[in-house]
């Protein structure tokens, strides 16, 4: 059995990963009260859009780029104008049901121009080990961790030192007064649609090394980022990044300490308990609760 | 909802009856199996119908009440117990455990009892796939017999597409009559405005969890349909993608109508069907096909008619509005 240090090390490096995209799920959470079920798809499907340029020649480098580019327009615009605008004002429901229509849509497209095989992923990060403290631990480990980090500070800054995320923030917390004093809402959510698709290609290209590209990896990763997010608190970006944080590293722990075949049934209960005793999160505010 | 007048409207499902009765008759095999198939899953998605089109009570689990049900009838049925007997036990059992996930409804709304609910369906589904003492684990249950009904065999597929289009009569008409009972009536008050339910003495705590514990028993119906229709169950059709595609039919039929969950259950079991044709394309033309219906009609098919039906109205109204008023205009 691997040492808790270990165990600890890779349940941060998933966590962060399953961060990245709670926190893009929160984001579009607040500004367009959408609730994403193709998030996990959104999630497994840069990598195949990566692997598609690569297929195609280009360099591993140019194949990123162009994936996160084709990522930002397709999940991100193509997604909000074709699919959330039109149904935005009918309530959360339907549009919630759509999104499960489009992650079948997303999972069937790969496995029909793709492959219905699993398919090995270049990893952006050296292959090898290096000690800390006396543990051997995975470059690779440290790799996604560091750029995870890297990715949740710049979008922290983003929303809370720059105008333009103080403006993001305005629109998402009331549209109405930040229409009236300037805001360009509209632009606003359609930046964090942008921002959602950008974070979903980074944990693409993260998390498809570990895993390997396949057109039904997408339902693990996103129930994790749900759980995570509402663990942490629905409303709150930096409980986002803490619940996927938790939820990695109870994953990774659970998985060796309880039973492997129950690990997925740690973090449901840790959800349910959460929701029960307290729904706005660990670190979210009460939201009004509709009668 | 449909004002064609009553004797036109008992002729339309006169018709639609017979023709479930007498079409299937020469189908093979697979399109029997099929039409089974719609027949349960309009079950599951009638209950479902009941707690979130009636009660609006989100619930992502109905597929795991299925999965109890269907678990109920396999191992009761291999063991030597007939049926009926297994439906009573899977409606039992699916209403007890329906009653206690109704409990986080009455502290939670909305979202957060959507990721209760997904939450319980992940957790059933762990537990079909590792208890295998029970549950057979990932090789499942195999050989489930057929009933005898009257004391006829149902084993070729016709005989039981009947038992299956009985059994859906059978909770056709009751959920007609539930509806429009005094309990049909507080669950669209718990929908419309539980406060003011509430106000008018409607005990909103005993009726939410009735309508969660309903609709799952019906679900559990379903389950124990289905084990003997497939004759062969394991956890995988049980998985989270059972709850989230009645969730689909319910909403894409219509929530909150009475006929929405057999609509959509039809979109969500037959168009798949009949897309094959395309090969590999099917379910993309379904994910598609639900999108744009939904993009057009969030309130789902029903939702078109019931708004082509207002507008007829409105119309008509405001021409008798206009007769009048030229008369009224004519008399002065």
């Amino acid at each position: 059995m691997s040492s808790l240090f270990d165990l600890l090390v890779a349940g941060l490096a998933t966590g962060a990963i399953y961060a990245l995209v709670a926190v893009g799920f929160t984001l579009l959470w607040q500004t367009s009260q959408t609730i994403n079920f193709a998030q996990g798809e959104f999630v497994m499907l840069p990598a195949f859009l990566m692997l598609a340029a690569m297929h195609a020649g280009a360099p591993f480098w140019l194949a990123i780029i162009l994936g996160i580019l084709l990522s930002m327009i397709l999940l991100g615009l193509a997604f909000k104008l074709l699919l959330v605008d039109p149904m935005m004002r009918h309530g959360v429901l339907p549009l919630a049901i759509a999104t499960m229509a489009l992650a079948i849509g997303i999972k069937e497209s790969v496995k029909q121009f793709f492959s219905a095989e699993a398919s090995p992923f270049p990893s952006i990060a050296p292959t090898g080990d290096i000690s800390i403290l006396g543990h051997a631990v995975s470059l690779q480990s440290i790799g996604v961790l560091v750029v995870a980090i890297l990715a949740v500070f710049g979008l922290t800054a983003l929303l809370n030192r720059t105008s333009l995320g103080h403006q993001m923030q305005a629109a998402a917390q009331n549209p109405t007064v930040a229409r009236i004093i300037g805001v360009p809402v509209e632009r606003m959510i359609l930046l964090t649609f942008l921002i959602n698709a950008f974070l979903v290609a980074l944990a693409s290209l993260l998390i498809t090394p570990i895993y390997l590209a396949k057109f039904s990896s997408g339902e693990v990763l996103g129930q994790a980022a749900f759980i995570a997010a509402i663990v942490g608190g629905f409303n709150q970006v930096r409980g986002a990044i803490a619940g996927g944080l938790l939820i990695g590293v109870l994953d990774n722990l659970a998985a060796a300490y309880v039973s492997t075949q129950y690990r997925a049934a740690v973090p449901m209960i840790f959800l349910i308990a959460v929701i029960l005793f307290r729904p706005q999160g660990l670190l979210g505010r009460a939201e009004e609760r509709t009668v | 909802m449909i004002s064609f007048g009553k004797p036109l409207k008992i002729a339309l499902g006169l018709i639609a009856i017979a023709a479930l009765i007498i079409v299937p008759m020469n189908f093979n095999r697979y399109g029997l199996f099929i039409l089974s198939q719609w027949a349960v899953m309009s079950i599951a998605a009638m209950g479902l119908n009941l707690t979130l089109g009636y009660a609006g009570q989100v619930s992502l689990a109905q597929g795991a009440f299925v999965g109890i049900g269907a678990y109920a009838a396999a191992i009761m049925t291999t063991h030597g117990w007939p049926l009926p007997a297994a439906i009573l036990v899977a409606i039992a059992l699916s209403f007890a455990v329906g009653w206690v996930l109704g409990y986080p409804a009455l502290r939670v709304q909305h979202h957060y009892l959507a990721f209760v609910t997904l939450a319980f369906s992940t957790l059933a589904f762990l537990v079909f796939r590792n208890e295998s003492w029970l549950t057979g684990g990932i090789y499942g249950i195999s050989n489930i017999p057929r009933p005898h009904v009257f004391g006829l065999a149902t084993n070729k597929p016709l005989p039981f597409y009947y038992v299956c289009l009985g059994s859906l009569a059978i909770v056709s008409l009751a959920v007609w009559w539930l509806i429009r009972s005094p309990w049909g009536r507080a669950f669209m008050a718990l929908r419309e405005n539980p406060l003011r339910a509430q106000s008018l003495g409607v005990d909103t705590r005993r009726y939410t969890l009735m309508a969660f514990a309903i609709g799952s028993a019906l679900g559990g119906v379903a389950g124990a349909l289905y084990a003997p229709l497939t004759q062969y169950i394991d956890p995988v059709p049980f998985n989270l993608s059972l709850s989230l595609d009645l969730l689909m039919m319910v909403i894409v039929g219509g929530a909150g109508f009475y006929f929405g969950p057999f609509l959509g259950a039809m979109i969500a079991v037959l168009l798949p069907e009949w897309l094959r044709f395309t090969e590999g394309y099917y379910l993309m033309l379904y994910a598609v096909a639900v999108m744009l219906l939904l993009i057009w009609s969030p309130t789902g098919i029903l939702g078109i008619l019931d708004r082509a039906m207002a507008a007829r109205r409105t119309k008509a109204a405001s021409a008798l509005r206009a007769v009048a008023k030229s008369r009224l205009e004519t008399v002065q």
